[in-house]
């Protein structure tokens, strides 16, 4: 068993924290995990990228093939697009359908959202209006981390145990918003899943 | 959630490279950690700092450059303990005296010296590869392939460093260094006592003593040859059945040929070196049992450079300088693919759409971009003006909307150019620095420039911080960055410290313009706190 995945995203969205929440919670699974990070100039508002492999088996490289990657997690649409060479003609992307505008030249939302659901699989998620709900529109990532928890070789009691590890050194209230978006993202693609992946 | 490793397992923790590092200094019992913060390195000195204020010890350091930062290191070391210096490769040319001249004295505890180069130049100059540095200096190399090696080579680079009494290199990358993977980690070992007394004839660089030093270096290198030659982390695999290829990797180029071999259906024998002096018995041993050898290597082709001083002409060798991998750039499973005949993937095609790319910028509030529209307004209507930049956020400033420096080398290099520039007759000639770059490197080129007066206009952004790698603290408050400069001499009627504000656009264009127009040395100081660094300063 082998899960490649892309998380992409803007400077400051949390991307790192999506990725890094998955490979700890694989880790806590028994599964081997090996994360790829960019830090320092690409951080300051550009784009972000990292690779995460998970497998039952030791991991050798620490990014991922071209055309291997299972899954792209994009905090960002315009992102989504942006590692298309990495995804496996099977996999799947989620994206946040919230753009980020910090520059000059931003595609048309509508333009963009339409070359998103040309790829075979998939979803997108409003994200930041569902974080909102839940209580904290920062929870953002943890909505897309529950999303794409349905494809993730990792029982999501995994996942929401390290949720409430890490959120309760800070507060019971962030424990409680953010398992709230957890399972708010997760709703969400079983919802997606029902109607059609593309839809 | 804190980039700091706190997911834990008891007994294995995902650790960055750059964490393993640290803890694995830490574990080896070093008394202090000394750094200038430089990504990919960063987070060596950001994880001890960290692990000091919880635990107390080691103590961890941020010096004004690497230079300052290795001249501790190698003072503890002569006081018998146990110390490591960072640093991203570029750092290792500022520091590069200290660290030539470590290598000739004797070093008493432990000295190791971690260097990130940044193949693909993810947030650097250049992609110079540090292994040239540990040849030149004749000291052994360490190459980690993953973060679980770099905590196990770091705490056996003490051991080696203390054993030879000399300094160790180990040499990341950036996917190794910013590479977050499951470190098991080992007991923690009590830092040395200091009773040493240091011998004179072992640390005093007099001709008369560094000769005998030098000849006695150069005596011990067999056995540090030999040493390298049995090392584990060098492992030489022959299979009988296939002799038409050897491979040869090193670091973490290991990790992206066994990703693949396993596709080739015959496995050719392969040596991977992790420990240098090069092991010249091991790549004999490959080559004399081979037609053809492909060399993998992160880097510039260190090795393979090498290999024809080692090897018999018959051997055919493929890598980096035939073509067979790209010379710049990181290396990649998809480029070893390519070299071995494997397919690569395509992935997904992209329909009409053009993809715009996303390039890093100031924030939003950045009080540099402030500076910047002031000082294109007082540019305006001049002909051949020449801005020289220099390495931080502002750097971004070359980029639309700002347009703003014209170059952007080395750290400090604005102001020794701007000097260059003046005294070749250009005019305006204006230097940018930011206050982290010109403490590390910006005052001794100030001094040239206030001893001939220079023509031209040095402005210093004061944001009170090293932001670009996530907001260290400088190491000298504004007020005595001021004080400073007026010590060098610079003439206080044209030293002017200036509070950066939106609505204070105009009134900065018109000191610019004064000063611009004074025929000879002025400086700038525009200061307001960094918003990351602000924000920072609030949780």
């Amino acid at each position: 068993m082998k899960c490649d995945i892309i998380a992409a995203g803007v400077g400051g969205q949390g991307v790192l924290s999506v990725s890094a929440i998955i490979a700890a919670s694989a880790l806590r699974a028994g599964l081997f995990a090996v994360q790829s990070e960019v830090h320092g100039m690409s951080q300051r508002g550009g784009a972000v990228v990292a690779h995460l492999r998970i497998s039952d088996q030791p991991i050798h490289s620490a990014t991922v093939g071209l055309g291997k990657a299972d899954l792209v997690i994009s905090m960002e649409p315009l992102e989504s697009l942006r590692y298309l060479e990495y995804l496996a003609p099977t996999g799947t992307i989620i994206s946040s359908i919230e753009p980020v505008k910090n520059f000059d030249g931003y595609p048309e939302l509508e333009t963009l959202l339409t070359e998103v659901k040309r790829i075979p699989r998939a979803i997108l998620i409003d994200a930041t209006k569902l974080a909102r709900e839940a209580g904290n529109a920062k929870a953002a990532n943890i909505i897309m981390v529950g999303a794409a928890s349905h494809l993730l070789p990792i029982s999501q009691e995994h996942i929401l145990a390290f949720i409430e590890e890490t959120f309760r050194a800070k507060s019971e209230k962030l424990v409680e918003v953010n398992l709230k978006a957890f399972e708010s993202g997760r709703l969400q693609v079983a919802a997606a899943e029902t109607v059609g992946v593309g839809a | 959630m804190t980039e700091q490793a706190t997911m834990t397992e008891p007994a294995t923790r995902m650790l960055l490279g750059d964490e393993a590092v640290a803890f694995a200094a830490a574990h080896a019992g070093i008394t202090a950690a000394y750094a200038y913060p430089g990504t990919p390195s960063t987070e060596i000195v950001e994880c001890l700092y960290e692990l000091e204020k919880k635990q107390g010890w080691p103590k961890a350091s941020w010096c004004a450059n690497e230079k300052t930062a290795y001249e501790a290191a190698l003072g503890m070391s002569m006081a018998g303990k146990r110390a490591l210096v960072a640093m991203k490769h570029v750092g290792l040319n500022v520091a590069a005296d200290p660290f030539m001249n470590s290598a000739v004295v004797q070093p008493i505890g432990g000295l190791v010296v971690a260097v990130a180069d940044d193949p693909g130049m993810h947030s650097s100059q250049n992609e110079q590869d540090s292994r040239y540095y540990a040849d030149f200096a004749r000291i052994p190399c360490l190459e980690p392939a993953d973060p679980q090696e770099a905590y196990d080579m770091v705490r056996d680079a003490y051991d080696i460093s203390e054993a030879f009494r000399i300094p160790v290199m180990v040499r990341l990358v950036t996917r190794l260094a910013h590479q977050r993977s499951g470190v098991t980690m080992g007991s923690i070992q009590r830092e040395n006592d200091a009773d040493v007394n240091p011998d004179r004839n072992d640390w005093v660089l007099l001709p008369s003593y560094a000769k005998k030093l030098w000849k006695r270096r150069l005596v011990e290198a067999p056995e540090l040859k030999r040493w390298a030659e049995g090392s584990h982390y060098n492992t030489l695999t022959l299979n009988d059945e296939f002799r038409e290829l050897g491979i040869i990797t090193t670091g973490i180029a290991k990790h992206y040929f066994l990703e693949v071999a396993a596709e080739l259906g015959l496995m050719p024998s392969h040596l991977h070196i992790g420990a240098y002096p090069m092991p010249e018995e091991k790549i004999r041993a490959l080559a004399s049992h081979c037609s053809e050898i492909l060399v993998l290597e992160d880097g510039y082709p260190h090795v393979e450079r090498a290999l024809r001083g080692i090897i018999a002409p018959a051997v055919v060798i493929r890598g980096k300088m035939n073509g067979a991998i790209p010379e710049d750039g990181e290396l990649s499973q998809d480029i070893v693919r390519r070299a071995l005949g494997l397919p690569v993937g395509e992935g997904v095609r992209l329909g009409s759409m053009e993809l715009p790319n996303r390039p890093p910028r100031l924030c939003e509030g950045c009080p540099h971009t402030d500076a910047y529209d002031a000082l294109r307004m007082a540019l305006q209507g001049s002909d051949h003006p020449l801005v020289m930049s220099d390495i931080g956020c502002y750097t971004l400033g070359a980029l639309p909307p700002h347009n703003t420096g014209d170059s952007c080398v080395c750290m400090g290099a604005s102001i020794g150019m701007a000097k260059g520039a003046a005294d070749a007759g250009v005019h305006p000639s204006i230097a940018i620095i930011g206050d982290s770059t010109f403490l590390h490197s910006g005052v001794t080129p100030l001094m040239d420039a206030v001893a001939d007066d220079a023509n031209m206009v040095l402005l210093i952004l004061d944001n009170q911080t090293t932001a670009m790698t996530g907001t260290q603290p400088t190491l000298l408050p504004s007020e005595r960055i001021h004080e400073l400069i007026l010590g060098l001499g610079v003439k206080p009627e044209h030293c002017h410290k200036f509070e950066v504000h939106p609505r204070k656009v105009g009134e900065l264009a018109e000191l610019f313009r004064r000063e611009i127009a004074h025929p000879g040395l002025s400086v700038v100081i525009a200061h307001r706190v960094c918003v990351e660094a602000a924000r920072r300063n609030k949780k």
